[in-house]
């Protein structure tokens, strides 16, 4: 086997950090290391790099810069958001609709909020992965007080109806928070065309460090504070900031948008090559999610009869990075609760793969996971008792 | 996450196939839990004279399943009953806590293959005090 060769395919787990965004970051490891709360020159001028990279964010999704407020990442960006909004808001009411597909930084707090004494509903899903919005304008109730959907999932890659969801809620007058973690870069973004009020983001999702995300908020939306501390982030999240990993993600969303479309046409090309390859190839294959909105890099497939993880070390051996949907791989009982919503069984849930393509993807790329993919499902396949029965016409 | 050997058997499985007129076979788990083990048997003179496996499940249910059947093989059919699923996983070098469970399979496939063949030979089974089918998740460690 050739273990030389490494094929990154997991971009939806995390990217590498580009260099050019590593270098706009390094001084500010070294020489400009400055405390921007400082008000010596060398704080100043932590200071206003920081600002840069508020007025690159702003742009990047048609905010102002007073509306952007860097954090932790993307799930402390949901988590200020939901806990944000549900608390301040209290007096209006206690009731949240989200989604079941969300990420379980939204569906835990929610969970959590729960305890609280709010109250959550999770809209259903289609076959596609695509919200429901009849279901979501009627559970609308007069105590809804926030909506949170999606705006592109990170297991299936389905692109949700955001510009129709920001319209419902914009016209029943309830806080819409969308969480853009995997779209940024993929998808055009206008919070303003868009009606959305608060948005999640995170630098590791397009070529930008690790642990640094931020929070836009529209002015006017009044949320508490998650983060108590200092005086930071204008009195809205206290802790010395990030200064590198802001100005990384300054830089690295600057990259990301500067050209949408060029970078999806690209993708999505290579994206296109191995999937027609994975389903002409391999049979008993099934594409989970929506077959046009959906990212540009994303594919799902189910592969009938064998399961997940089986699938992760063999692709591992031979240098292919991917991950999978099925439960024993991610140590819990159940299968991707995504996968489950979309209407998948257990054993088409638990044959899942996901295989996300990033900028340094090429043909060469495409064409050896296709040599390797289709031998690999079939070797699990001859080890299957499912496949046993299926070949056998079933027992 | 694996050991190497877990990682062994895994890539390089041992008894991987079926057996035409097997004198007993067993299958356990379902499709709902992600892991299912079937094994047939050979059996002369009391002695398990070949074994095999198909599995449907993760990198642990295979490793288990390989090893099992290697445990097993040119053993009586008492000594294959007293087959644990922990003796599996310590002749794997362990496997990750929330992994026991999928060796749990095996030893239930290899007790339903054993007591298929003592039904097929009018004996009567012996008694299994755990359903393998059911929530093996629950069975561990
Ligand atoms: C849709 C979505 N939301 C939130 C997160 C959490 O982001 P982070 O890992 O930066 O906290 C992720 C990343 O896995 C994600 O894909
Ligand atoms: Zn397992």
């Amino acid at each position: 086997m050739d273990s030389k060769r490494i094929v990154y395919m997991d971009h939806a787990a995390t990217t590498y950090v580009k260099p050019e965004v590593l270098e706009a970051m390094l001084p500010y490891f070294t020489e400009q290391f400055g405390n921007p709360s400082s008000v010596y020159t060398l704080g100043r001028k932590s200071r206003s790099a920081i600002e840069e990279a508020r007025e690159k964010v702003a742009k990047a999704i048609g905010a102002l810069p007073e509306e952007i407020y860097f954090t932790g990442g993307g799930s402390e960006a949901d988590n200020w958001a939901i806990k944000g909004a549900a608390f301040a808001n209290r007096a209006k009411g206690n009731h949240i609709i989200t989604s079941k597909i969300e990420h379980h930084a939204i569906l835990n707090t929610c969970e959590f909020l729960e305890k609280q004494g709010f109250e959550v509903t999770y809209v259903s899903v289609d076959e596609n992965g695509v919200i429901d919005l009849e279901e979501l304008k009627n559970s609308i109730t007069d105590k809804t007080i926030l909506i949170s959907i999606m705006f592109a999932n990170n297991e299936i890659g389905t692109i949700q109806p955001i510009e129709e969801i920001g319209r419902i809620a914009k016209e029943r007058g309830i806080i819409f928070h969308t969480d853009a973690v995997q779209a940024i870069g993929n998808v055009e973004i206008n919070v303003k065309d868009m009606n959305i009020d608060m948005l999640s983001l995170a630098a590791h999702k397009f070529y930008g460090p690790k642990g640094v995300g931020a929070l836009y908020v529209r002015k006017g939306i009044r949320i508490e504070n998650l983060i108590h501390g200092g005086g930071q982030e204008r009195k809205r999240r206290g802790g010395t900031e990030n200064l590198p990993g802001i100005v990384g993600l300054g830089k690295a969303i600057e990259l990301a948008t500067a050209d949408i479309e060029g970078h999806n046409a690209r993708i999505r090309a290579l994206r296109d090559r191995l999937l027609n390859g994975i389903l002409e190839k391999i049979p008993y294959t099934k594409l989970n999610g929506h077959p046009e909105k959906r990212l540009p890099g994303n594919i799902n497939v189910s592969f009938k009869f064998i399961e997940g993880e089986g699938l992760l070390l063999l692709l591992d051996q031979s240098g292919i990075y991917g991950s999978t949907g099925s439960a024993c791989s991610s140590g819990s009982l159940d299968p991707s609760h995504v996968l489950l919503a979309i209407g998948l069984p257990h054993e088409i849930a638990h044959g899942s793969l996901r295989l996300s393509l990033g900028d340094k993807n090429t043909e060469e790329d495409v064409d050896y996971v296709l040599d390797v993919l289709p031998k690999i499902v079939q070797r699990l396949r001859d080890m299957s008792p499912l496949y046993e029965n299926f070949i056998k016409g079933g027992r | 996450m694996y050991s190497d050997k877990v990682m062994d058997h895994f890539m390089n499985p041992r008894n991987v196939g079926e057996i035409e007129n097997a004198d007993g076979i067993g299958e356990v788990g379902n499709p709902k839990c992600g892991d299912i083990m079937r094994i047939y048997l050979d059996v002369e003179d009391n002695i398990i004279k070949d074994v095999k496996f198909k599995t449907f499940g993760c990198g642990a249910a295979i490793a288990s399943s390989s090893m099992a059947t290697e445990l097993i093989k040119g053993k009586t059919l008492e000594e294959a009953w007293r087959l644990t699923n922990k003796a599996v996983a310590e002749a794997l070098g362990g496997l990750p806590a929330i992994k026991m469970h999928c060796s749990v399979l095996a030893e239930g496939a290899i007790h339903k293959a054993i007591n298929d063949y003592r039904i097929k030979h009018g004996l009567e089974p012996w008694k299994d005090d755990k359903n393998y089918d059911d929530d093996h998740h629950d069975i561990g460690e």
